[in-house]
């Protein structure tokens, strides 16, 4: 049977979350310091805490008997939907700094608009999730400012990351089928309505940081519509080891 | 909107949920905690709704176990249901469970404005919870677990949890 689009609009907001959540659980104990170390993991508590909610409810639109933990475990990279900047790996503290923040403002401003979809249940979820996007933002714009205007290195390594990763932004402002077909519905965002609104904030907190904002063309990239690159692949092979190893086991 | 659970569920159901605590926090009742949202009794049936603190909360899923532990040996059948509307907000936590945070350690969390500028402009707005001194300083928005922040103290010198305020 083929699948709703509210049901793959559910799965490619929890897809996101669940990505950049499992990247940054790769960092728990290899922190840079203790307290930053706290901090990525809290974080990701918080995204899968998110994710949790919406593959809970996509397992429910589903009603096929499948459960939030088939959904996260017995799907293949083919049909994850998450951005292709999530899967990118943590390079250095630079970029695991630089994805997140890319990440976390239009992360917030999606949520922001998602409190006003007409699906109750998104709606519920987005409420509480923008309160602990809004600190996962300040976290990371902190940093981008504190490395970006900090030592000569560790400014040349923001501003490598940053150049690096920014491409990849183009595809968060341009929305999926899946998108276009969940706004019109009214259960979706406008992503063209967020589109300026992340434009202005990443280039203010850039040019706070004494970056550089990046000139190069956006990055093709349609991860949003299964297509991604090879680092989902090792993702999903050490997420879903023990599924696939032993299919359905309990904990 | 707060509902006054102990003058409008019967005296032993509220007695039984006093007694379940946050685990990570175990002088804190859930009650006083806030996140007992409403409480059904239909004879022996009762039905609890629980409100998260933070979407990945450990502690939530121990709280239900928790719950239904209580609940054994009563004269009650529990059905206990997390919701996330109306979401919890900091300010559900009872002036008990403020003052008890406060002796466990804890500082428990100022209005918006001031978490504001002590979380993000670094003002000495948080009192040290071992001197008493507001001469502090935030080590890292994340602390021990999802709800709190780390604080040291320039005076005494003593690291101590905050509880963040959550609107
Ligand atoms: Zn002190």
């Amino acid at each position: 049977m083929h699948d709703s689009n509210l049901y793959r609009y559910i799965l490619s907001l929890g897809d996101n979350s669940m990505i950049l959540g499992h990247r940054l659980s790769e960092l728990c104990g290899h922190g840079p310091t203790l307290e930053t170390d706290i901090a990525l993991t809290n974080i990701s508590l918080d995204l899968f805490g998110e994710v949790r909610n919406y593959f809970q409810y996509a397992a429910k639109v589903k009603a096929d008997g499948s459960t939030e933990d088939d959904i996260a475990h017995q799907r293949g990279s083919r049909a994850f939907y998450n951005l292709i900047l999530l899967e990118q790996p943590n390079t250095n503290f630079a970029y695991v700094i630089a994805r997140q923040f890319l990440f976390d403002v239009f992360h917030k401003l999606n949520l922001q608009a998602l409190t006003k979809s007409t699906d109750k249940q998104l709606s519920a979820i987005a409420v509480k999730s923008l309160k602990e996007a809004t600190y996962h933002v300040r976290f990371s714009s902190d940093w981008v400012k504190r490395l970006g205007d900090g030592t000569e290195e560790s400014r040349a390594k923001m501003q490598g990351a940053i150049d690096d990763l920014y491409p990849f932004t183009g595809e968060l402002l341009r929305p999926s089928k899946i998108e276009e077909e969940a706004y019109k519905e009214g259960y979706g965002t406008d992503i063209f309505a967020i589109k300026d609104s992340y434009v202005q904030e990443v280039q203010r907190i850039l040019a706070e940081a004494k970056l550089t904002i990046p000139t190069s063309p956006y990055r093709f990239a349609k991860g949003k519509e299964g297509f991604h690159t090879e680092y989902l692949d090792y993702i999903l092979q050490d997420f879903q080891y023990m599924q696939k190893t032993y299919p359905n086991m309990q904990w | 909107m707060i509902i006054d659970l102990k003058h409008t569920i019967p005296a032993e159901i509220f007695d039984l949920l006093a007694k379940v605590t946050d685990p990570e926090i175990p002088v804190l009742s859930i009650i006083d905690l806030g996140v007992v949202h409403q409480v059904e009794v239909t004879q022996n049936e009762v039905y609890i709704e629980l409100m998260p603190t933070y979407t990945g909360c450990p502690a939530m899923d121990v709280m239900q176990e928790d719950i239904v532990k209580a609940f054994e040996g009563s004269n009650y059948s529990v059905q206990v249901q997390l919701i996330l509307s109306p979401a919890w907000t900091s300010d559900r936590i009872s002036q008990k469970g403020k003052a008890a945070l406060k002796a466990y350690g804890v500082a428990p969390p100022v209005e918006t404005t001031a978490d504001k500028a002590a979380l993000l402009e670094g003002a000495n707005i948080i009192a040290c919870t071992n001197c008493g001194s507001q001469h502090t300083q935030l080590v890292s928005q994340f602390g021990s677990t999802a709800c709190k922040a780390l604080f040291k103290c320039l005076d005494c010198l003593e690291p101590f949890d905050y509880f963040k305020c959550l609107k």
